[in-house]
């Protein structure tokens, strides 16, 4: 038997007995921000696409959404900071290496972009709108002229964004759970589908609606493909990640992760739009929320048990 | 030049007049520590192996810490010492989860805080203060590059190890054993 025994009594503050760095703000800003990195997307590839007109709520009134998300997630984030009065210095940095350096700069570019695509249709929201001044008019001539030049940096963009908020978690060895590169692109889906399920709860077209149904059951079977994946990676690695995966495996987070994420987040809102693409009448929201909430779980519970998650020192 | 040090851990004695030493030296906040004392003890009665190791930053040679870092406030100084520039952190903690070895904290004035060697010290030519202070001698400190220095010495010499060496991290932290 070995015991380990920190004879000198550390007790740092949100480090010991087991890290705790990171509370409410930082996955509640991966979901925000992964959110928006879903309908942005979707806005542009469709618009892209020139299916503007059949999926017209998708492409001009869910994005109005995004820079709301956003600007919550960035007050968020700012609350995390703890040495708050410095953060220009992210502005001030490029740092490669680094995906929070990657993701300040995306954040910079991004939020901008989504203020200009709803400003560019705020027509369908208020019929009257007038800009009132004459350089506004003029700029909004100039990126109507660049549109699609504009909906593609809003796609790049939204995928680095939606991507980022997982390899932020997968760049740290430090911690087990998190050093994953499935994260990536399980974090990407996960916003993809909330973004979808946005337009679900907002759209009122049939048709547009059914196809919001059809791709959300697409990207929850993707999430959960890559759920097994993640898993079956772990189970194969070292001891570290055998002991990260038995937090969700019979450990203290198997039943928030399996039931809210998994069965309410996942299963029963494919079930339920299974059955809404049949024969059956299903409030439409409902499947929508689900995804929503466990599109939110997922970070929450990944975040907190991530930093549960240690090397066997 | 690379700074390292060595720790013996059949000398140790757990007395953690070290971790006073620094908290004194580098007025670490009430509450807080920059280095640390761990007992392994490995076995069961009667037979049993105790080792003790003073613990801190590892400077490490693939420092996580580093390669986090959004503004670039931690970052390796002269000899490889890891060090965070006070007015360039944003204290996001993003350092702080990306360590193996949980050695920097927040300091609560907001900027991130961990074992800087004391290279206020060894500038001057002095050793680090945990090292100045310690009863039974048993930390080393020097230049790995200098064949001839204390730490280059007792590592050619004795058997030793690193902590979570399969982390990536390169730690220039040795334990002698």
């Amino acid at each position: 038997m070995k015991e380990e025994l920190i004879v000198s009594g550390r007790m740092n503050h949100m480090v010991d007995p087991n890290l705790n760095i990171w509370h409410w703000q930082i996955p509640l800003y991966l979901f925000l921000g992964g959110m928006a990195a879903g309908i942005l997307c979707i806005a542009a590839l469709y618009y892209i696409r020139g299916r503007e007109n059949d999926y017209r709520t998708a492409v001009r009134i869910t994005p109005f959404l995004a820079p709301v998300l956003l600007v919550l997630g960035l007050v968020a984030l700012f609350i995390d900071l703890r040495h708050k009065l410095f953060f220009w210095q992210l502005y001030t940095n490029i740092r490669l290496q680094s995906p929070m350096s990657w993701g300040a700069w995306t954040l910079l570019v991004i939020t901008p972009v989504s203020f200009i695509w709803c400003a560019l249709h705020i027509r369908d929201l208020f019929p009257n709108w007038d800009w009132k001044y004459k350089w506004l008019k003029v700029l909004e001539e100039f990126f109507n002229k660049y549109k699609k030049a504009l909906a593609w940096v809003m796609l790049i963009y939204g995928i680095i964004l939606g991507v980022y908020t997982g390899i932020l978690l997968s760049a740290f060895n430090a911690r087990p759970l998190w050093n994953t590169s499935i994260l990536g692109p399980l974090f990407l889906a996960s916003g993809l589908s909330a973004g979808a399920a946005a337009t679900l709860i907002l759209s009122k077209d049939k048709e547009e609606r059914k196809q919001f149904a059809r791709i959300d059951l697409v990207i929850i079977g993707i999430e959960l493909f890559l759920i097994i994946h993640m898993f079956m990676g772990f189970l194969a690695s070292t001891q570290v990640q055998i002991d990260a995966a038995k937090m969700f495996l019979g450990g203290s987070y198997t039943m928030v992760f399996w039931i809210f994420v998994v069965i309410l987040g996942m299963l029963i809102p494919a079930l339920l739009e299974i059955m809404e693409l049949g024969k059956y009448h299903i409030p439409g929201i409902l499947p929508a929320i689900l995804v929503i909430f466990g599109s939110f779980m997922l970070r929450f519970v990944i975040v907190y048990a991530g930093q549960m998650s240690r090397w066997l020192y | 030049m690379r700074y390292a040090m060595a720790v013996d851990t059949k000398k140790c004695v757990g007395c953690s007049d070290c971790v006073v030493a620094c908290q004194t030296e580098n007025s670490v906040p009430i509450g807080f520590c920059r280095d640390w004392v761990v007992e392994t003890t490995d076995g069961t009665y009667p037979q049993l192996q105790t080792e003790i190791r003073s613990e801190r930053c590892n400077h490490c040679v693939n420092a996580p810490c580093v390669r986090c870092c959004p503004t670039g406030a931690s970052h390796y100084a002269e000899g490889g010492i890891v060090l965070v520039a006070h007015d360039k952190c944003i204290g996001c903690g993003a350092c702080i989860a990306s360590c193996p070895y949980d050695a920097r904290y927040a300091h609560p004035k907001g900027y991130v805080d961990k074992c800087t060697f004391c290279e206020h010290r060894i500038k001057v030519g002095m050793s680090p203060a945990c090292v100045a202070v310690c009863p039974t001698k048993c930390i080393y400190f020097g230049d790995l590059d200098d064949a001839n220095s204390n730490v280059s010495v007792v590592l050619k010499k004795r058997k030793h190890k690193t902590l979570i060496p399969e982390a990536g991290t390169n730690p220039q932290l040795y334990f002698l054993i």
